[in-house]
């Protein structure tokens, strides 16, 4: 891939395929951490480490383990087991190395293993045969988008927690959803960009 | 288990709708209802996982250390998950084609490691079996009637039949019309439950935060530094 590809395969994933918007990944931590924006913040931040880290260990696993052994079924099984050790491993490290950012960001990272952004981001690398750097890049656009999209998101949920103006069914989840169907409007508008 | 056999396959369809009730395994729910086969195909995937975990994990659950049986619970599903992606691949082509990348996201599906968690490491392997059905249908009915509504409205026909006369909405077809639909279904839903239990009963609170997370669970993180927790 050339420069200007991967240039444009970066933007292309924050905003034109952004990965809560478009792909609909990573829906659950969306809805469910995004109430405040300072948690929101925190955990997009946890996403965008573990997305990029993950991205580089899964694809050296199956470019140099499971294509070698013609064990390529198998990557379901083995990226969830390198994700999930990978999670566990960081969590480890960075509680000793550095305290203070575990204090923000370890909190969230037992949630990551099962979020499916981190594997769905592996799995679309790995079906679109990205090289090493195209598979790096797609997976920081990712996360960054995602973490665009779920400050954007934790916001506006902010400013229409106490409206009292919303019929009593539909506040909290089902408003948040319709919320994020009229972000995901907005980010249609960038489909025109990338041809 | 007091509960009837019944009791536990209704439960997972109404009570606890993985869907509607419980809010869990959204990702799926909302992308792969852009059409009724669609949310069929992906029901009956999730549904022969949900059966063939449950009932292995209840199997195993007096031999698996406490500590470590989240990572046991995973690889147990992402064995179920390869299976049904061989099966699919050879007897439904076009199906995996459309399901795609969900079909392995599977495995993170929250609804199955949940249920795992919640009721197959606590009981026989019968009874988990049953609420592997139960729930399976449940999310295979949200599932379908989402799709239903997506493919009706947005795209004019139903399995592929035409339908309507009216000029069909792409909106919901496309991305937004998944959320901008569910959200609405949802609270539909809450209304009617708050009307069945009495007027001006407050509808089921609405779970956010922790409370509609499948790990909240697992996440012995210090609760004083979780905002999500106080909440």
């Amino acid at each position: 891939m050339t420069f200007t590809e991967l240039v444009l395969l970066f933007i292309s994933s924050i905003f034109v395929h952004n990965i809560l918007l478009s792909r609909f990944l990573g829906c659950c931590p969306f809805m469910g951490v995004s109430s405040k924006l300072k948690t929101a913040q925190g955990m997009g931040a946890a996403v965008v480490f573990v997305i990029v880290l993950a991205s580089l260990m899964t694809w050296l696993t199956y470019n140099y383990l499971l294509v070698p052994l013609h064990l390529e079924y198998l990557y379901t099984l083995s990226f969830i087991l390198v994700i999930a050790a990978l999670v566990q491993f960081v969590e480890l490290a960075l509680k000793k190395l550095n305290p203070v950012l575990y204090k923000s960001l370890g909190i969230f990272l037992p949630l990551i293993t099962t979020n499916c952004a981190v594997l769905g981001v592996a799995v679309l690398n790995m079906n679109e045969g990205y090289g090493l750097a195209a598979a790096l890049v797609n997976a920081l656009g990712s996360s960054l988008g995602f973490l665009l999209a779920i400050s954007l998101m934790a916001g506006i949920r902010e400013r229409i927690e106490d409206n009292e103006g919303i019929p009593v069914s539909l506040r909290g989840l089902p408003m948040a959803l319709i919320t994020a169907g009229l972000m995901s409007i907005a980010f249609m508008g960038f489909t025109g960009i990338i041809k | 288990m007091s509960r009837s056999k019944f009791g536990i396959i209704t439960n997972g369809i109404l009570a606890e709708n993985p869907t509607f009730v419980q809010c869990i395994g959204l990702c799926p729910t909302l992308a792969v209802t852009t059409s009724v086969a669609n949310g069929l195909g992906m029901g009956i995937a999730a549904t022969f996982v949900l059966i063939a975990s449950n009932a292995v994990i209840s199997l195993l659950r007096k031999m698996v250390p406490d500590e470590v049986r989240i990572p046991i619970f995973i690889v147990v599903i992402a064995g179920f998950v390869t299976v049904i992606e061989f099966l699919m691949k050879g007897f439904a082509p076009e199906l995996n084609k459309s399901l795609g990348i969900f079909i392995p996201l599977i495995v993170v599906n929250c609804i199955i490691l949940a249920r795992a968690e919640a009721f197959a490491s606590k009981n026989g392997v019968f009874e988990s079996a049953l609420d592997g059905v139960g729930m399976g249908l449940g999310f295979t009915i949200a599932l379908m009637f989402l799709g239903s509504i997506r493919e009706i409205f947005g795209g004019g026909t139903w399995f592929g039949m035409p339908v309507v006369s009216f000029e069909p909405a792409m909106l919901i077809v496309l991305a937004p019309g998944g959320f901008i639909i569910l959200g609405c279904c949802m609270g539909a839903f809450r209304a009617i439950q708050a009307r069945a239990k009495g007027i001006g009963a407050a509808p089921a609170e609405a779970s956010t935060g922790c409370g509609c997370c499948a790990m909240a669970k697992f996440c012995h993180k210090d609760k004083d530094n979780c905002e999500e927790a106080k909440a």
